[in-house]
């Protein structure tokens, strides 16, 4: 059996597309420096600046805005570190760090790490039952003065759910307090447009939206003091230092300008066939839960993206329905973050108001440009009988051990039962 | 077959997954995670439970070829294993976590959730031998290597645990599982074996049980007395920090009087007394066992009355890696109850020394594992020679 894999994990990561794989490779024979003076050099700066520009144009800001970087967990760590110890050095009474409790671990860690280093006084700000941002609590939070900035994700990267960032933005305008969005995972199906947004710092990444991993971008208004993580050749506007990956950099300008551009075909494609999934889970599954919001007629709508279906499988354990539909070969996540590989309750989960065992029975599944109908119809033909299973095997007590399995002492380990295992080759 | 291989990270388990592959079953390795902050479990390369493990199994999963996952198994080793210990040595106990977790957790809660999730077999890297007798049964017998024999370790082990269980080393020396795991290419082939008790971070029992009993009783102190006279010789801060045969560390201002080594002889759980004395006090010619587990035909009373095991090759073993001793044993007990409510009593025809209530005695006849329990009482030689008995 090489049956290539259904791979349904694209909030993790993208397939590279071929526009980003042709302009990395044309690079990767190249040399050159983009620091360097002599020729070789200027060309390298050349395809990066060109390439700024390609991603200033896609994202609605200012070349100048662009603060590349080694990928979004870096621009979290800068907006959030850096922007918060540059607005405490301009006045010490702004310590109040505000973020909301439904964050990418690249944004709440910085966060946590500062307040627990003292530099900051950590809010987290409450989501509703979809996991959007409670915007009164946002603005009680501003009506105690004395915040340095928020950060607020475009949209959450377990459940999809699309927050209110031009609101936000709009509030902590009224109160001078700048706001930092993480969107690497709306790009390749929401407008995201850093001017129109009013927001003062962008997070995006290119290996969200058909480009390499390994390099990012933090967007970031000019007049947005940050203070600088990493020294070194100060190549980015003094703030970020590090040789400039030239391949990288053109392979992301090119998978993000043609993702924007195809944006509006992806985010419709992308709602059709999560609304075939959900259906064809809720036939399988009929006490399966869609968490987040519910999938609208059009994606404008939705208030959610469109690629991303999260469902809890009542009495199932997520890491038992991952690996049986990864060994049927359908790939997705449980969508909760792994520290050192165990196993955690997904903190966003926790935070929309559900329990740890509701939280511990879920599954993501992330859809992307290459998804097909054929994909959907093999996760939902695998995820009956493996919902069967992950249900016997959460069952404390209830599983009796049965008949005796053919083969099953050592003398018989040299003759195998079943057909070899093809998995090993892959 | 379906196998799922536990992978501790060390070299055995790794060369168990490599074989159990190699012989053509489809093998997926699982990492047990027992501890929601693996951190705080032991650092370095000493234990089986720390980050480092899980890579390192990770990374011969890899080699190896097959799927790799890391199954939590926290809340089940806390309630099974972690709490067990704890309220043994409450009781003035000395049990041995790795029996536990073996018969609670790698070869029933995780083996119960293999099996519902379509595997057939749970391999691990242990040291003994699976064979299936002309009855259909599956025996259990001493490895090869009897320096690394764990079959004391799996005497808990009933039937229908040993039909769903695969030790692929069973028939190798040591050594030469080190020798196949860098000819395979596996990384962890030098890697030292673990000791200890592995949620212990640091070795220290004795430090960790106060920490985590505190002054529960009987641990809030009491004295230690001679065994022969029932002078008091001293005070100390809890039983949990004793172990019976223990010889260091028993803070005693005086020499006895012969000047001779003293070492604790019993531990009297709900006075928290310990009594201490000579060598020749620790000499043991009898015990009392419940909770038997037998491992392919139970050995249970009859109407006609108790069973006895006898003769030349029925020995027991009372730790691990500890001396066989030659034995007779009886089980008794209503025939109609379970078997695990039986009582064993064993007549050690060899003494044994320094044995604890809480340990386990696993029973052998030659090399075939009978089964095991839980020792509750100990019958000591100087006891009941100075109480006038019969020896």
């Amino acid at each position: 059996m090489s049956r290539p894999s259904v791979y349904l994990d694209h909030a993790a990561t993208t397939p590279l597309s071929p526009v980003a794989l042709e302009a990395m490779t044309e690079e990767l024979a190249q040399v050159g420096n983009a620091s360097s003076l002599h020729a070789s050099g200027r060309r390298a700066r050349r395809v990066v600046e060109e390439s700024r520009e390609r991603i200033a144009a896609a994202l609605g800001c200012r070349p100048s805005e662009v603060v590349l970087t080694s990928g979004g967990t870096e621009a979290d760590n800068l907006a959030l570190k850096g922007g918060h110890a540059a607005r405490r050095s301009a006045d010490p009474s702004r310590r109040r760090l505000l973020v909301s409790s439904v964050e990418h671990h690249a944004v709440l860690d910085p966060a946590e790490h500062l307040a627990a280093t003292g530099e900051a006084d950590l809010g987290l700000l409450p989501v509703d039952h979809d996991g959007r941002l409670d915007l009164e609590a946002l603005r009680a939070e501003l009506g105690r003065g004395g915040v340095s900035l928020l950060s607020l994700m475009w949209a959450n990267n377990e459940v999809g759910t699309l927050q209110p960032v031009a609101e936000a933005a709009a509030l902590c305008a009224e109160h001078g307090v700048p706001v930092h969005s993480d969107a690497v995972q709306a790009l390749s199906t929401q407008p995201v447009d850093f001017a129109a947004s009013g927001l003062d710092a962008l997070t995006v990444s290119a290996h969200k939206v058909g480009g390499p991993i390994g390099v990012g971008a933090l967007v970031a208004r000019r007049d947005l003091a940050l203070t600088p993580l990493v020294h070194g050749g100060g190549q980015e506007r003094d703030v970020r230092s590090g040789t400039l990956p030239t391949p990288l950099v053109a392979a992301f300008a090119a998978a993000l300008e043609q993702a924007v551009a195809e944006r509006e075909t992806t985010a419709a494609r992308l709602l059709g066939l999560s609304t075939r999934l959900v259906a064809g889970l809720r036939a399988a599954v009929p006490d399966a839960v869609l968490n987040g919001p519910a999938l609208s007629a059009t994606p404008d709508a939705a208030g959610r993206l469109p690629g991303i279906v999260h469902v809890s499988f009542p009495g199932c354990q997520g890491d038992s329905l991952l690996m049986l539909l990864d060994a049927a070969g359908v790939e997705c996540s449980t969508g909760s973050a792994c520290s050192a590989g165990v196993p955690q309750p997904s903190h966003v989960l926790l935070a929309m108001g559900r329990d740890e065992a509701e939280a511990k029975s879920s599954l993501r599944f992330s859809l992307g440009r290459g998804t097909t109908e054929a994909d959907v119809d093999a996760a939902v033909d695998a995820i009956g009988p493996a919902v069967e299973r992950a249900r016997l095997a959460s069952g404390r007590g209830t599983l009796r051990r049965g008949a005796p399995a053919q083969g099953s002492t050592q003398g018989s380990i040299q003759d195998p039962a079943d057909r070899p295992s093809d998995r090993r080759a892959g | 077959m379906r196998v799922l291989a536990a992978m501790s990270g060390g070299v055995d388990s790794a060369v168990a997954a490599a074989r159990a592959a190699e012989a053509g079953h489809d093998v997926t390795g699982i990492h047990l995670a027992l501890s929601r902050n693996p951190a705080s479990y032991r650092s370095g390369a000493r234990g089986c439970c720390t980050i480092e493990d899980s890579n390192d199994a990770r990374r011969a999963a890899d080699v190896i070829g097959i799927p790799f996952y890391v199954w939590d198994l926290s809340e089940e080793f806390h309630a099974e294993v972690v709490e067990d210990f704890m309220d043994s040595y409450a009781a003035g106990l000395t049990p041995n976590p790795c029996l536990r977790c073996n018969e609670k957790i790698k070869f029933a809660a995780v083996l119960d959730r293999a099996l519902a999730l379509g595997f057939d077999a749970v391999a691990t890297g242990h040291y003994a031998v699976l064979t299936e007798n002309p009855a259909g049964l599956v025996e259990m017998h001493r490895s090869v290597d009897a320096g690394k024999d764990q079959s004391y370790v799996l005497g808990v082990l009933d039937q229908s645990q040993l039909r769903h269980s695969l030790f692929p080393l069973g028939d190798t020396p040591k050594s030469q599982v080190r020798a196949e795991a860098a000819a395979r290419g596996l990384l962890v082939a030098d890697k030292p074996d673990s000791h200890d008790i592995c949620f212990v971070a640091d070795g220290d029992n004795a430090g960790w049980l106060r920490e985590k009993l505190g002054d529960r009783a009987p641990n809030d102190g009491g004295a230690i007395v001679d065994d022969a006279t029932g002078e008091e010789l001293g005070r100390h801060e809890g039983t949990y920090a004793y172990t019976i045969g223990q010889r260091k560390g028993l803070r005693i201002g005086r020499p006895a009087p012969d000047g001779k080594p003293r070492y604790v002889l019993d531990i009297e759980p709900v006075s928290g007394t310990v009594r201490v004395g000579p060598r020749e006090g620790l000499a043991v010619d009898g015990l009392e066992a419940d909770r038997p587990r037998w491992c392919d035909v139970p050995l249970a009373p009859t109407p006609a009355g108790p069973a006895v095991l006898e003769g030349e090759d029925v020995t027991v073993q009372l730790r691990a890696h500890g001396a066989e001793h030659r034995a007779r044993v009886v089980v008794s007990g209503d025939p109609a109850a379970p078997t695990d409510e039986h009582r064993v009593d064993v007549e050690l025809l060899e003494h044994a020394s320094g044995i604890a209530p809480g340990q386990a005695v696993v029973v052998y006849a030659g090399s075939r594992v009978v089964g095991s329990a839980t020792i509750t009482a100990t019958r000591r030689v100087a006891t009941r020679e100075r109480a006038g008995a019969p020896a």
